[in-house]
């Protein structure tokens, strides 16, 4: 399991407002990719409505997944593949150190894959005596300077080239250089002798297939396809809602998952990959592996208000358009899935009391949902997350609580269906706001619960007349 | 000009509008009697509930929501000077009686009459000269809920593109949010801050005197920064610009 660092939300977000270096890279690489992907829909042949087709297609298979899962099991061992269903983290994990104990593993070269830092992987082989090299070139760079990925795409964009450079210069033993050509030569070439020995590859899977029983790994680098083929065994991850039926819904959701990614009309690899090598063939594993990871994802399904989520295909789209992961990066959001649909997942993975402060922490602006490649309804999901932490919830573990926030809006209640009342109170407060009200006529200061406000924000004091007032005075006129 | 021209418009005064900017409601009320369309006010509107509603707190949203429709179901058409009060009600109303049908069909029954102020007027009435006057270089800023929620982006600009004399400059990212979000800004003031900033950065960096926006909200955020940066640019009501 991923540590759960969650509870210091408001603390990382504060420290990453400190870092210049993270917040430059941060308003870059959205600067690029947010705005390159809006122009990638507009000029999709079939128009900004095919995001509509595919939200269609994602949740008709989220719909359907216990047909789906057992079709893609039964096809994927059909071609010779082993599929395992693990329902927690810790299952999934001692499935993966079971195969590698049976095929006799000493080292393993990964392709990216977030489901497999929510299970906390890397570091339960690397327990077992196993070493673990992330073969990214980003995710490479984060497991050297011994960190975690802060973005799900472009795990190493916090960290600057002169940081990359020191770091390589110490690990790898290069001569200090920033040159990012250099640099990535240098992590070829380590990364090819790993790739030659490695006795197991392990990848995510993008989307499965499964009519035809595939999975499909999605990179730019091509390092997953050596992952995958170059060692004897493969092992497979994936979450079970990473699936859809037909191989045609591939076409559309690739197409747009390389737009939302990364404003590309295509990634530049994808690998369909249908188990292990067969007689005949040159490339490919003796064994092949799927584990299909729940983790949660079942509570999530079982809910009809969040099941949506699970339509996600993890481009990472939503980041690099959201005014806040723009200014916390996302380390802040305390497990791997960060940005808005990090908000959203991660309460409902490790709990929703325990990960409020994510859905809390947005502003609602809906740029997140313009930006989904499958039109995925995030902000309404982050409401529904802040009713229910109200509200209470047995399924979820919630108690109601909050009794001071719930008391105010209470109050609150009674006075905006009584008008008198309520302007009784604007008049207290109007009295109140008197001796902190400057010259220039704006606040300066407020009291707890608003001084949040005025932390570094003026305000403009209430007016002396209501504009009610106003309009009784003038509607005879 | 439509027929609709003739009905009376009931003017939903956002609350913020009411006791803090009662100004933008005096400008809204003026451009409807300069357009002699005739206007009525309900006196015992407060909130349209949102604040609960964003919160979580939606059994208090609902007190809220009931209490508006009693009060405006029977009106021709409502009118607001706020994108995203305007979509409380026309999105968020119906939602929060999903499980009351009754309650749901007056809700929608209102939600289909409510329109933001420059919606009403291009969309609907299809006017886009007030007759307004402005000397100065502006800058516009998209409000979240107006912009997203109800699609309005073009409206305001095609009325402040009447206005004599302005000069309009867009700023860079106009639709990005300015960090005011509701209690996400007293809860998260840093975050909050820093991307009220990034807005503020931008408004200067075009040269305007004045940042014009179809929200009070977002306005209220962004002109309490430039306060306490003791900056000279001016936040501006959409309706404050039409009516001068």
């Amino acid at each position: 399991m991923a540590d759960i660092r969650t509870e210091h939300y408001k603390s990382e977000a504060r420290k990453a407002l400190r870092d210049q270096t993270l917040l430059d890279a941060l308003a870059d690489v959205q600067a690029r990719l947010g705005k390159g992907t809006a122009k990638a829909y507009r000029e999709l042949p079939e128009g900004p409505g095919l995001r509509l087709k595919a939200h269609d297609i994602r949740m008709h298979a989220v719909e359907n997944l216990d047909i789906l899962l057992e079709t893609l099991a039964d096809n994927v061992r059909e071609n010779g593949g082993k599929v395992i269903f693990a329902q927690d983290a810790a299952t999934a994990v001692a499935e993966c150190i079971q195969i590698a104990r049976r095929h006799d593993v000493r080292t393993v070269v990964k392709g990216k894959s977030m489901v497999t830092e929510e299970i906390g992987l890397n570091e339960a082989l690397t327990a077992e005596g196993m070493e673990v090299t992330e073969t990214d070139l980003g995710e490479y760079i984060v497991q050297l300077a011994g960190e975690s990925p802060s973005h799900i795409i472009a795990p190493a964009i916090h960290k600057t080239r002169q940081q990359v450079g020191r770091l390589f210069a110490e690990k790898l033993g290069i001569p200090y250089t920033d040159d990012p050509p250099t640099l990535t030569a240098a992590a070829r070439k380590a990364l090819r002798e790993k790739f030659l020995v490695a006795d197991m590859g392990i990848s995510g899977c993008n989307l499965a297939c499964a009519e035809t029983g595939h999975i499909t790994t999605v990179s730019n680098e091509g390092n997953i396809r050596m992952a995958t083929t170059l060692p004897r065994v493969h092992v497979a991850f994936m979450g079970m809602e990473r699936v859809v039926a037909r191989l045609e819904d591939h076409d559309i959701l690739f197409r747009l998952l390389a737009r939302g990614a990364a404003a590309q009309h295509m990634a530049g690899y994808i690998s369909y990959i249908g188990g292990p090598r067969q007689p005949g063939q040159a490339d490919g594993p003796d064994a092949f592996y799927l584990i299909i990871i729940d983790n949660g994802r079942t509570r999530i399904l079982a809910d009809f208000e969040f099941r949506e989520i699970l339509c996600c295909i993890r481009c990472a789209a939503c980041l690099n358009v959201c005014p806040v992961y723009g200014k916390i990066g996302g380390h802040s959001y305390g497990y791997p899935y960060s940005g808005p649909v990090g908000a959203v997942v991660t309460p409902l993975l490790v709990g929703i009391e325990r990960a409020k402060d994510l859905f809390l922490g947005e502003t609602l602006c809906g740029a997140c949902k313009d930006a989904c490649p499958v039109d995925i309804d995030i902000p309404r999901m982050l409401l529904a997350l802040r009713a229910r932490l109200v509200e209470g919830d047995r399924r979820w573990d919630l108690q109601p609580g909050r009794r001071i926030e719930k008391g105010a809006y209470w109050a609150w209640s009674l006075a905006v269906r009584n008008r008198g009342l309520y302007d009784a109170l604007r008049w207290f407060s109007a009295q109140a706001q008197r001796p902190v009200t400057s010259g220039e006529g704006m606040i300066h200061r407020l009291p707890f619960p608003f001084s949040g406000w005025t932390h570094s924000r003026d305000i403009k004091p209430l007016a002396r007349r209501t504009f009610m007032d106003y309009w009784k005075k003038v509607r005879k006129e | 000009m439509p027929g609709s021209q003739t009905q009376t418009v009931s003017l939903f005064i956002q609350c913020l509008v009411d006791a803090m900017y009662p100004n933008v409601g005096v400008a809204m009320l003026n451009i409807f009697r300069r357009l002699d369309i005739p206007v009525d006010c309900p006196t015992q509107q407060t909130c349209c509930g949102q604040p609960a509603f964003t919160s979580g707190y939606r059994r208090q949203a609902t007190v809220a929501a009931r209490r508006f429709i009693e009060i405006f179901e029977n009106k021709e058409v409502i009118v607001c000077p706020s994108g995203s009060c305007a979509a409380m009600v026309r999105h968020h109303y119906p939602q929060l009686f999903e499980n009351e049908p009754d309650w749901q069909r007056r809700a929608e029954t209102v939600a289909a009459k409510t329109y933001e102020l420059t919606q009403y007027l291009v969309d609907v009435l299809g006017i886009d000269d007030l007759g307004a006057r402005y000397s100065g270089k502006l800058t516009i800023h998209d409000s979240c809920n107006a912009l997203r929620a109800l699609g309005i982006r073009e409206q305001p600009r095609r009325l402040i593109a009447r206005i004599a004399d302005v000069e309009l400059v867009e700023m860079n990212e106009s639709e990005r949010c300015c960090g005011f979000g509701g209690s996400f800004a007293v809860k998260y003031p840093e975050i909050s801050t820093a991307m009220a900033q990034d807005k503020v950065n931008d408004i200067l960096a075009t040269g305007a005197a004045a940042v014009v926006g179809v929200d009070i909200g977002c306005l209220m955020n962004i002109q309490g920064l430039l306060s306490r940066k003791k900056s000279p640019v001016k936040i501006l009501h959409i309706a404050e610009l039409l009516a001068g």
